[in-house]
């Protein structure tokens, strides 16, 4: 059986550490896409690839994507929670790949948040 | 005229408070029974239930999970295993482990994964396996009619695993193994990290040729990309 070998990597790596700074905690801001049984049936997953691949097509570097379980609302999943650095969390619900990418470039990268969908300003535990 | 019966104060408010928390289950259990079925028709593919089992392996603590699919066309049997490293569950626990209503999550009252895939077998003829063992961890077995006219379609494996490694990544090891028939391959987290070296498995670049790369050898074996 073949072992999945991944040739090309050697060659992005000095590329990809230039812009690694992900680790390193110095990202800007972080987007949390909800990831429970809950999330995962509203369309979760597509929400993730969709905002991965908008993050690589605008070349944002200074962003880190994650996931979590269920925040407790499923019935307004898909959710995502926007974090920008030194600034309050948003919630943000009932998303769709087109919702998430207008919030990356509203909120995320002009730094105004999109009232329209957002549930409301707080952390992640709201009981 | 008899004096009508006087309530009993501590039994009267105790009956109350359960009659309030038995009408919060009941409104909590109809939202869930709206969003099961929603469920039962979104979760569409096995991808999407190997996402949701993996997460609840995520969150019992795994630090490395295998993810192993075996579709033996010859045999007409799909065999779906998840195998973690998280803090396991007592006897108990794995009884109940299936029971929709039965969760471990303070932020509602209501379970579905394990039960939602349990079912998915069920409709394809098939077997649901948990093995458990407290503080070692849980492997969780579903088998299936390959070709059962209701056995859900495997769905998109690759945006499974990326999804997976973009979130948790970091923090968490997968081994992704997939078999069609006698062709197969192992996709191991642990290895691209020590080629990557410094470089985070979850950076974009990373990512894109990691699922270049599944997607090419899922071609290879014949199975669906």
């Amino acid at each position: 059986m073949k072992k999945l070998k991944i040739g090309d990597l050697e060659k992005i790596r000095e590329k990809a550490r230039r812009t690694a700074n992900l680790r390193q905690g110095k990202a800007r801001a972080k987007i949390t896409v909800h990831m429970g049984t809950c999330g995962i049936a509203a369309g979760a997953r597509e929400i993730l690839t969709a905002l991965m691949k908008e993050i690589e097509k605008k070349k944002i570097k200074d962003v880190i994507v994650t996931t979590s379980g269920c925040a407790g609302l499923c019935s307004r999943e898909p959710m995502a929670t926007v974090e920008i650095t030194g600034k309050a969390p948003v919630k943000y619900v009932d998303l769709d790949a087109a919702k998430m990418k207008k919030i990356l470039v509203n909120h995320v990268l002009k730094g105004t948040v999109v009232k329209e969908y957002a549930l409301a300003i707080g952390s992640e535990r709201t009981y | 005229m008899a004096n009508p019966p006087k309530a009993d104060d501590t039994a009267s408010k105790a009956i109350l408070r359960l009659l309030r928390d038995c009408f919060e289950i009941y409104r909590e259990t109809q939202r869930y029974c709206d969003i099961t079925n929603g469920v039962r028709n979104i979760l569409q593919d096995l991808s999407l239930h190997i996402l949701d089992i993996v997460e609840n392996s995520i969150d019992a603590g795994a630090k490395k999970i295998e993810i192993i699919i075996k579709e033996n066309v010859k045999q007409n049997m799909l065999v779906l295993k998840i195998k973690d490293n998280g803090k396991g569950m007592d006897k108990n626990t794995i009884a109940k482990a299936l029971d929709p209503f039965y969760t471990t999550k303070k932020t509602r009252r209501i379970g579905l994964g394990l039960s939602m895939l349990a079912q998915a077998t069920k409709e394809a003829d098939g077997t649901f396996q948990i093995k458990s063992q407290k503080g070692k961890g849980t492997t969780v077995i579903a088998k299936f009619v390959y070709d059962h006219i209701d056995r859900k379609p495997i769905g998109n494996m690759t945006e499974t695993i990326i999804a997976l490694i973009a979130g948790k990544g970091m923090d968490v090891d997968f081994i992704y193994e997939h078999h069609k028939n006698s062709h197969g391959f192992v996709f191991d987290t642990r290895t691209i990290k020590k080629e990557i070296k410094d470089i985070p498995i979850n950076n974009g670049e990373v990512l894109n040729i990691l699922r270049e790369n599944i997607i090419k050898e899922l071609k290879r074996i014949g199975a669906r990309p």
